[in-house]
């Protein structure tokens, strides 16, 4: 449901409307190519050897057994990649040290957690590789693991590298810590705040590290020319920024490697670093044939990234007339075996929601032997979202005021100073929880014992980074639009629109393709919600870049000057005489009789991504004999700034939502004693299926984003910030007792109701 | 997954045999969901043949009458048990875990028979075998046995079958008038899951429908193997149909359950599911045998 879209639709003829997807019969067929169905000539298949521990060194790794096995063509180690600087890379979402890349890819000389890669086979079938695994023997050397961030911070914990330093302020600490980073935030004056509070409450909170669960796992098919030239084949969130990784890695030149982005299933931040590719190259380098590496789920769960489990203590105060004065906060993050949580964005987030002048917060960046962590929606927010929203929650209920009056009273809006220095440019802030305040969901009563409503806030910086994209016009009026972004969440479908919207043609005259990375300029990485916004832009930009190239083209013809002609709803008209018109498809087919073809380009990099905010609301049921919740009624506001395909922001709204409820749930990486993850499966990996789940409605707010040509804000990430706490703040009010401790499973909930341990 | 070979039986006698040649390289196939899955995965290094049974007829056959109850081919898939109306009338329990284990696609071809082979303690249909007195029918190379179910399990993925012998059926008594049963699991989630704990009661009621004159209890996940409770089906017998009644049985299924603390339960979540589960499966088969 959109809210506002009277407006809208006045204004626009395409955006706002809700046509079939350019990719989806492909898709619905299953004739799409994703990174699995590449089989070429020749193809070796690769498998790879995983640590059975969680931490030790590495003694020995024999591998003459596995290379004799017939059919094995190559066994390689971390010893086979050439040596890196530690030098930082990008990720879009996130960086990496090079060194640390190349050590997860394949241990060097230890392993950091239960799945950390080990070696690698490549053979003539997949059977055949995976029996060789079996035949390498690698001794090690076991060492006591840490596996919660707490425990990992403390002096004396084992310690998972012994150069890395505290970074403090921009300085290095002097003693080996995993403790990579200590971030410092400070708005106003919390302490001298607090004194003037008439409520604080102060509470801890941890979290589990979970998984984004997308439904395809990692893959890559990796061939090295005998001319060092490197094809890539694989699905990736970033083909350029799998290019740039592996240009590093690997010491060659940019151009001398091509990523060839397949049809991705999901990736939620979790498909950008790279795992399998450098693997594939130096097995491919060895064999001179091309190698498939293909994950299995038990692979994706140990060894790939999932986001950061957590310990926060937040305390917030607020005065008696229900406005919130103070914030102080610590946030420690698990970072897995490498630096790298999104502790920052964590920070930068936490209080997004509201106008609080005055706030503290530390933020610690924590090695753990478990997988390194990777993106994953949001990165950072839902975890210091979870926190901030239960205290938020408390504040209200201890003032006696409406727990989404309280909210609104204490709304950020344009102007206001946030954590991170900066003030909002328009927001949608207060105009969503108003809508939800107004909602038939809201005001609906909830009857029946062991029922509760809770809502929760959330906000998302979204990203701009950089797009580029080009289009051609065909004799027949229609136009190939050449992109570079992944499509995850329906982009083809947004950005195809935004050019259609800007030559005002229909969109199904637009025909988007997604190249490889020689065939289109630099695109950064499907992430930070931000390629309907960026992508969309550079669309609009391509858009004008045509519509001036045609109305140059109708002036030459009619012997005007450019001036005396203009672009109106996708007609070519002379300003001064009527009857001087073409429409787009009738000049289109007069370009290739007139001069050269006509191609726009854009290149964009756009700031003003505007941030997103997301309010939710859930009635939930619990069995007080089982423990169970289930969730009953949710309903997702949320402002996309203007819905370009209002269909696909009720998609990813609903998909961050059903995210947030498992991770509020059920899900979590359950770890034995011994550092090994004991439910690698999604049988036992908890996510929510369809029967756990009640319709989740989803109401756009829209406050265009002035920013943006069409309005546009990123709607991809905010989605998931607020069920955490959504569902926390509903079982509360359910049972009684307020969950600070992630998940809210059956076993937990009779733990805390009932004393079950 | 290695090569493996792979061999249908016609008969029983062919598959005794296949069973003699292979030994503990062999392992019998009927649906096959969580033998494929072992094998997949790399659980079962031993295996080198796998015997497919559904081609015996013996082994396929699904047959009731009022008078001579149900004969369960050990190949049966899962969903002609809740597709065949009095079957599941008769045995409501049986129709409850054949539609609770897995989806679709999985009832389309998981026996009943395999879910009692693969032995785990938390199998969805075994308690409720247990509860409705199935029998096994053995064969192997010393011919044909028979053995109560609930002696079938006797270990975590271990049975009683001995070398070269597999389950051929199962046979389960006409339940008499006025009688009812249940299965109920507790998973976190409400599909796609193990169970953390599980029960089955059947039970018969007088003509009078206000006492209980015959009852059996089962409970899984709570024990190395699926267990009877004759203590809870003791409480039950012959006493009235009051809260307290039902309480004493819940509450010996409770102190019968010996769980383990694994990340699917702890072990007072589990005892305290026995309690409540088992409760909840005799008021619902007293309500079926009520309806009866």
């Amino acid at each position: 449901m959109v809210l506002e879209t009277e407006k809208k639709q006045k204004k626009y003829k395409v955006i706002g409307t809700r046509p079939i997807r350019p990719d989806g019969l492909d898709k619905v067929t299953g004739r799409a190519r994703f990174g699995a169905d590449i089989d070429l000539p020749g193809m070796l298949h690769g498998a790879i050897l995983r640590s059975p521990h969680a931490h030790a060194h590495i003694v020995r790794i024999d591998t003459s057994k596995a290379a004799a096995l017939p059919g094995v063509k190559a066994v390689v180690t971390n010893a086979d990649f050439p040596h890196v600087p530690a030098e930082e890379l990008s990720l879009g979402e996130g960086a990496v040290n090079l060194v640390h890349l190349r050590q997860n890819v394949l241990a060097e000389d230890k392993v950091l957690y239960h799945g950390h890669a080990v070696a690698a086979v490549a053979a003539t079938s997949a059977h055949i590789a995976t029996e060789a695994l079996r035949l390498i023997d690698v001794t090690y050397e076991l060492l006591e693991p840490v596996l919660d961030v707490r425990d990992a911070m403390k002096q004396g914990s084992p310690i998972l590298h012994a150069d890395l330093r505290t970074r403090d302020m921009g300085k290095d600490g002097d003693i080996p810590s995993n403790i990579a980073s200590h971030l410092h935030f400070e708005l106003g004056d919390a302490d001298h705040a607090f004194g003037e509070a008439d409520v604080v409450i102060e509470r801890e909170f941890t979290t589990r590290m979970v998984h984004q669960g997308y439904i395809e796992p990692h893959n890559a098919t990796v061939s090295w020319d005998e001319d060092d030239h490197l094809t890539i084949w694989m699905s990736t969130q970033g083909a350029f920024n799998v290019r740039d990784q592996m240009a590093r890695l690997l010491r060659l030149p940019v151009h001398n490697v091509r990523v060839v982005p397949m049809e991705i299933g999901g990736g939620f931040g979790g498909k950008i670093s790279v795992y399998l590719p450098p693997v594939g190259a130096i097995l491919s380098h060895k064999t001179g044939r091309p190698v498939k590496l293909v994950m299995n789920r038990t692979e994706v769960l140990e060894a790939t990234g999932p986001t950061s489990g957590s310990y926060i203590k937040l305390k917030m105060g607020a005065t008696k007339d229900g406005r919130l004065i103070a914030a102080r906060g610590e946030l420690a993050y698990e970072a897995g075996a490498f630096p790298g949580s999104p502790v920052g964005a964590g920070c930068m987030t936490m209080l997004g929601p509201y106008d609080i002048a005055n706030a503290t917060i530390d933020g610690y960046d924590v090695v753990v032997n478990k997988p390194r962590v990777a993106a994953y929606r949001a990165p950072g927010a839902p975890i210091s979202a979870f926190a901030c929203e239960s205290v938020v929650d408390e504040l209200a209920e201890q003032l006696g005021i409406d727990p989404l009056q309280f909210r609104l009273q204490n709304a950020s809006k344009e102007g206001t100073r946030q954590l991170r220095g900066t003030t909002f440019p328009p927001i949608g802030n207060v105009a969503m929880i108003k809508a939800a305040l107004a909602s038939d969901h809201y005001n609906a009563p909830l009857e029946g014992p062991n029922r509760g409503r809770g809502v929760a806030n959330g906000f998302w910086f979204n990203a701009g980074m950089q797009s580029s994209l080009n289009a051609s016009v065909n004799g027949d009026g229609t136009v190939s639009l050449i992109e570079g972004n992944t499509d995850i969440g329906g982009t083809r479908a947004s950005i195809a629109m935004q050019l259609a919207e800007t030559l005002g043609i229909p969109m199904e005259a637009v025909r988007p393709t997604v190249v490889d990375t020689d065939s289109v300029g630099y695109n950064a990485v499907t992430g930070g919600s931000r390629i309907t916004f960026a992508s969309g832009w550079a669309a609009y930009e391509c858009g004008m870049d045509i519509r001036r190239l045609m109305c140059a083209r109708a002036a030459a013809i009619w012997d005007l000057g450019e001036d005396d002609v203009e672009y109106v709803d996708g007609v070519i008209r002379a300003r001064k005489d009527a009857a001087k018109k073409f429409t787009f498809a009738e000049l289109a087919g007069r370009i290739n009789s007139t001069g050269a073809p006509i191609i726009g380009n854009a290149s964009v990099s756009p700031q003003t991504v505007g941030g997103a905010f997301a309010l939710h609301i859930a009635d939930v049921e619990v069995d007080p004999e089982t423990g169970k919740v289930q969730v009953l009624r949710y309903t997702a506001f949320q402002d996309p700034g203007t819905a370009i395909h209002p269909a696909y922001v009720e998609g990813q709204m609903q998909g961050g939502a059903s995210q947030g409820i498992g991770w509020a749930l059920n899900e979590e990486y359950y770890y034995n004693a011994d550092g090994t993850l004991a439910n690698a499966s999604f049988l036992d990996y908890r996510m929510p299926t369809t029967l756990d789940l009640p319709m989740i409605d989803a109401v756009m707010v829209e406050t265009p984003n002035p920013g943006h040509p069409y309005g546009v804000r990123g709607v991809g990430e905010v989605p998931i910030v607020p069920p955490l706490a959504t569902i926390a703040n509903a079982v509360y009010r359910a049972t009684g007792v307020r969950f600070r401790d992630l998940p809210i499973s059956p076993r937990r909930v009779l733990k805390e109701t009932q004393g079950l341990e | 997954m290695q090569a493996i070979a792979y061999q249908s039986a016609k008969s029983i006698d062919e598959a005794v045999s296949v069973l003699r040649q292979w030994g503990e390289r062999a392992r019998v196939l009927s649906g096959g969901t969580d033998l494929i899955a072992q094998l997949r995965e790399g659980r079962r290094h031993d295996v080198e043949v796998v015997l497919d049974i559904k081609s015996i007829p013996e082994a396929r056959e699904l047959r009731y009458s009022p008078g001579q109850g149900l004969y369960l081919g050990a190949a049966v898939p899962c969903y002609r048990i809740y597709e065949d109306a009095a079957i599941a009338r008769a045995y409501p329990a049986l129709a409850d875990s054949a539609a609770l284990i897995g989806g679709i696609q999985i009832q389309s071809r998981a026996a009943i028979g395999g879910n009692l082979c693969n032995a785990s303690p938390a199998a969805d249909a075994i308690p409720s075998l247990i509860a409705l007195g199935a029998t096994c029918e053995i064969a192997g190379p010393n011919g044909r046995r028979t053995l109560p179910v609930e002696q079938f399990c006797i270990g975590p993925g271990r049975s009683a079958l001995e070398q070269n012998e597999f389950l051929v059926a199962l046979r389960l008594p006409s339940p008499a008038a006025q009688s009812g049963s249940c299965f109920l699991r507790f998973i976190p989630r409400n599909e796609m899951d193990i169970a953390v704990a599980n029960a089955a009661v059947a039970l018969t009621l007088n003509p009078a429908k206000d006492r209980i004159t015959a009852a059996r209890v089962a409970i899984g996940a709570v024990a190395p193997t699926p267990l009877l409770v004759p203590e809870a089906a003791a409480a039950l017998i012959g006493a009235p149909l009051t809260e307290a009644t039902l309480e004493r049985a819940a509450e010996a299924a409770r102190a019968a359950a010996r769980p383990i603390t694994d990340m699917r339960g702890s072990i007072a979540q589990r005892r305290h599911l026995a309690r409540v589960l088992t409760r909840r499966a005799i008021e619902s088969a007293i309500q079926r045998a009520k309806e009866s």
